[in-house]
């Protein structure tokens, strides 16, 4: 089973949706795993169904009992995050800033500050209209375990495709270089970059690039908007080639990027005739190369 | 006043929002721009100047001393982030995964872990006229965004803390690092486009910063494109819709060539306006 990860290092380039007609055209083949758990998209264009949904534990938060405290302060001067703060003459934790290190609650001499397991997100198998099954993810808002999350994601769909005897996963990754990036690509057998021609877009690609590179998973990249600024797609495919980056091909600004997603489906469904030959081209490639 | 400019969805226009408002703004008014998508930063490319002065930004790392180490394993159940492994007869440091608590190093009995600094990333600083930009980049492979857009941050209160109008141009998504930079400021504006994509984003950015107990508007960029159901939220939400910026193929090329698009765009310079004037009556 191979892993094929779909990211952008810059937002809104046409990640989700090239990762969508991928998934509508070789749905046979793969389980997808939407890895963007802060900002997961492809459920609203494969409209999953048969959700079994669970929770998804991970990580601490501090708690002080005031009925134990007996106020040294000593959790006060040692966290380092700020998150202790004095409270009606005892102290309490601030959860938001609190990232679950557990030192007050080792150095505690009342023992009257416990450790809280985390309900970070949830995790959801689905059944789509295409037939694969979706994993994708919720993560509540400001938790920091994404990667955690993203980890889980993939595990489950890895184990959905033994199950169903599928040969792919496909995952689409989130924005940026960091935690759940980073998570997506461990263990990840090939990268689809996708970039815009920008400025903007290049600068991204450079570094999520160098970050795949230290990994040392091959990818091949996808230039959308090729036509926007041809100078600087130009020096895209420079880099490409220069970074040993397979190029698989360049994507013209269209409309049909967002009239598909309007009405919730994918770019072969929007257009056939004109999505259907280029992402067929693309997948036997990936394919080939994977 | 410190304002954010934040979304859910990547790509809708924060960073396009952030310069060209920034820019507009320190025309009249002492203004500090901070990128503090510091996982990919762009401010840069559309804010350049000669003279910008570079900060390195380190943090603390526990560095494993084997002459002191008597190998108890303490330190490994302590940490919470598995970021110390014990490997035979070694303690291995997983810099990554660290989140600089301190509790190993100052809790080991042998005090064999002592803490130094690594590096983290770095803040570049540029003063263009009223405008002082700042833009933080995190060296690549680290996991942890939110500890360098905190020391971005304490830069800015040390040093441009009279600036009359503090814009910042927040990270995408609604974790931790989104969290850590828009927690700080007075006032939020959101940003998302006219498509289920854009809607179902915005929706989880209102319920991030409604959670924070903050006050917030929202634009909507490429107005034409999707259709109206972001509108519709908007209105059913009673939330202000601050500004739409007009969907128009120049933009994107003018966005495409690191350029300032409202003194190029009419419709673009009116959106400014009107998002200038509502920060104006916040102050």
């Amino acid at each position: 089973m191979k892993e094929i990860v779909i990211i952008s290092g810059k937002g809104g380039t046409g990640k989700s949706s090239i990762c969508a007609a991928i998934a509508y055209l070789a749905k046979a083949e793969l389980v997808v795993a939407d890895c963007d758990v802060d900002a997961a998209d492809l459920h609203l264009i494969l409209h999953p169904e048969n959700s079994k949904v669970q929770d998804f534990y991970s990580g601490v938060l501090a708690e002080i009992d005031p009925g134990k405290c007996s106020a040294c302060g000593l959790c006060y001067q040692k966290c380092r995050f700020d998150a202790i703060e004095p409270f009606e003459g005892t102290y309490r934790v601030i959860d938001l800033e609190c990232e679950g290190c557990g030192y007050c609650y080792y150095i505690c001499p009342e023992d009257a500050i416990s450790l809280i397991d985390q309900n970070v997100g949830k995790f959801l198998i689905s059944d789509t209209r295409y037939g694969c099954s979706l994993v994708h993810a919720h993560l509540k808002i400001g938790a920091d375990n994404s990667g955690k999350l993203v980890a889980k994601v993939k595990s489950e769909a890895k184990a959905i495709a033994k199950v169903q005897d599928k040969p792919y996963i496909l995952a689409d990754g989130s924005p940026g270089i960091g935690c759940p990036v980073i998570a997506s690509l461990a263990g990840a057998d090939y990268v689809i970059l996708v970039t815009e021609s920008s400025k903007s877009g290049l600068s991204d690609l450079k570094r999520v690039q160098e970050l795949v590179a230290k990994f040392q998973i091959p990818s091949a990249c996808i230039v959308n908007k090729a036509d926007i600024n041809p100078s600087v797609t130009n020096d895209i495919h420079k880099y490409l080639n220069k970074s040993k980056v397979q190029h698989l091909g360049d994507i013209p600004y269209a409309d049909d990027f967002h009239k598909a997603i309007a009405m919730g489906r994918s770019l072969i469904e929007e257009n056939e005739a004109r999505w259907l030959p280029i992402f067929t081209e693309y997948w036997q490639t990936i394919k080939e190369n994977i | 006043m410190r304002i954010a400019i934040a979304s859910g969805k990547g790509g809708t226009g924060k960073t396009f929002l952030a310069v060209n408002l920034a820019l507009k703004a320190a025309e009249t008014q002492t203004t500090l721009l901070m990128d503090l998508d510091v996982e990919e930063p762009n401010g840069g490319i559309f804010i350049q100047g000669d003279d910008a002065e570079t900060h390195k930004v380190t943090r603390a790392i526990p560095s494993w001393d084997p002459g002191s180490c008597n190998l108890c394993g303490k330190c490994i159940n302590w940490c919470k982030f598995n970021a110390l492994i014990k490997l035979g007869e070694m303690i291995l440091v997983m810099p990554p995964l660290c989140h600089s608590c301190y509790a190993c190093s100052e809790l080991c009995p042998m005090q064999a872990l002592p803490m130094e600094q690594q590096s983290l990333g770095e803040i570049r600083h540029l003063q263009l006229g009223k405008l002082d930009f700042t833009e933080s980049k995190l060296d690549i492979g680290l996991e942890q965004s939110s500890p360098l857009i905190e020391r971005t941050l304490e830069f800015a209160d040390e040093h441009f803390a009279e600036k009359e109008l503090q814009l910042l141009d927040s990270p995408p998504g609604t974790a931790c690092a989104m969290v850590s930079a828009v927690k700080t400021v007075d006032y939020v504006i959101l940003i998302s486009e006219p498509t289920p994509f854009g809607l179902f984003d915005l929706n989880l950015a209102v319920e991030t910063v409604r959670q924070l107990n903050l006050p917030f508007s929202v634009v909507i960029n490429r107005d034409g494109i999707g259709n109206n159901d972001i509108y519709k939220y908007l209105q059913k939400e009673g939330i202000t819709l601050l500004a739409k910026i007009p969907h128009q193929r120049e933009i994107a090329e003018l966005y495409s060539h690191g350029e300032i698009i409202y003194r190029k765009v009419p419709a673009v310079d009116q959106a400014l306006e009107q998002i200038l004037s509502k920060i104006r009556s916040l102050s």
